[in-house]
């Protein structure tokens, strides 16, 4: 499947010279998303080319950039086309393109409209003038399950050679068709749903601002739902369940920095100093005790 | 950003009020509302709001804002660090 749409000068309905020119990525969702928001009206759609990604994460690469506006602007003939001089582009394009430098280079006026495409029709009925709103950015709990299946689906592929690891180990001593060779891959899975869905979704209403934090308290409540379900007993067998949960959910919590739009790269390098090698700790010593615990070490 | 916050004290974050012309192009183009303007000169009103996306200092016309500009993505920094010990093929990964 190609998410790729091709570069270039788009028409919506029958603009004409004198109608505005929307600037947008070449990921097919983002085109598709803009055409669908503009449809009815007569308006130019200028595509750049990102290599298929969106207009966020393009600006922060700089393919949604500077050069590929002026790039575009003049493969296009735009100047041609159009008498005004103004381009509309996406709010979140601002980290990779350069205003001032777009005009100097092409004698359009680049103008950051929105946000969100959904505001776009407002904003070109409000005579190009945007609302407060429409440039402040929001994580609500609907953006943030949309995210949860890309997490999940990249936990579990990562997961996958753990798994087999723990399923190994533990049907090697206790048979591979007894429940108690399937309990450590409930409990890892256990621990995927609290960093990767958990954690996400209730994230505003999880104490610190840490996202390693609030991972290793879901983490860490799931390992006490757990030991309950199960009844575990020994102090031992609690070791790996209270050690590893924590430290396997907030990994995947630290991992959702990436899918927020607010989380800072200095942020992030602090929180992943800190808490990075007190995961490996506590999963290398929780390891260490399950294996103790499986082969009977200390009986 | 509402109902949001992260880290505080760690922004890279720099404004030079003297360089500042009051243009304004920094309360535009800034999706988390750090900046505002006074009188004639642009201030920081939420430093700890700064996702260091690097938009404000690339569109400031007189180079007033200085930002260590960045993603903050902890899969990208793993994957950049293990790039950097040569441990995994270059090109994978998430944007």
């Amino acid at each position: 499947m190609s998410y790729l749409v091709p570069p270039g000068l788009y028409a919506i309905g029958n603009p004409g010279p004198t109608d505005p020119v929307t600037v947008t990525a070449n990921y097919k969702m983002s085109y598709d998303l803009v055409r669908q928001a503009l449809e009815g009206r007569n308006i130019w759609l200028l595509v750049l080319e990102t290599h298929g990604i969106n207009v966020w994460c393009a600006a922060g690469k700089g393919t949604f950039g500077t050069g590929e506006v002026v790039r575009r602007v003049e493969a296009s003939g735009l100047a041609r086309v159009v008498t005004h001089r103004t381009l509309l582009l996406p709010l979140l394009g601002a980290a990779g393109v350069k205003a001032l430098e777009v005009q100097q280079r092409t004698g359009f006026t680049a103008r950051f409209s929105t946000i969100r495409i959904d505001d776009l029709p407002v904003y070109l009925d409000n005579d190009q003038q945007a609302t407060p709103a429409m440039g402040e950015l929001t994580f609500t709990a609907a953006e943030r399950l949309v995210l949860v299946p890309v997490e999940l689906v990249s936990a579990l592929k990562g997961s996958l050679p753990i798994l087999a690891g723990l399923y190994l180990l533990g049907g090697i001593r206790l048979g591979f068709a007894a429940p108690a060779a399937f309990l450590p891959l409930v409990a890892w899975l256990g621990a995927i749903l609290a960093g990767a869905v958990a954690t996400p979704l209730l994230l505003p209403w999880l104490p610190t601002s840490s996202f390693a934090v609030k991972g290793a308290l879901v983490g860490f409540l799931w390992a006490l739902l757990f030991s309950l379900l199960t009844g575990t007993g020994s102090l031992l067998e609690q070791v790996p369940l209270f050690l590893a949960m924590p430290a396997v959910s907030a990994f995947f919590s630290l991992n959702f920095t990436g899918s927020t739009p607010f989380t800072s790269r200095s942020g992030v390098k602090k929180e992943m100093r800190i808490s990075l090698p007190l995961m490996a700790g506590a999963v290398l010593v929780g390891a260490v005790a399950w294996v103790a615990v499986i082969f009977g070490a200390f009986q | 950003m509402k109902g949001f916050s992260y880290l505080k004290n760690v922004a890279t974050l720099e404004l030079d009020k003297d360089t500042c012309i009051g243009c304004g192009m920094c309360t535009v183009v800034c999706p988390h509302q750090v900046f505002a303007l006074e009188g004639e000169k642009a201030v920081i009103r939420a430093f700890d709001a700064c996702m260091e996306c690097g938009a404000c200092a690339l569109n400031c016309p007189v180079k007033a804002i200085r930002v260590d500009a960045g993603v903050g993505c902890a899969a990208g920094m793993i994957n950049e660090w293990l790039d950097s010990l040569n441990l995994r093929r270059r090109g994978d990964g998430c944007c």
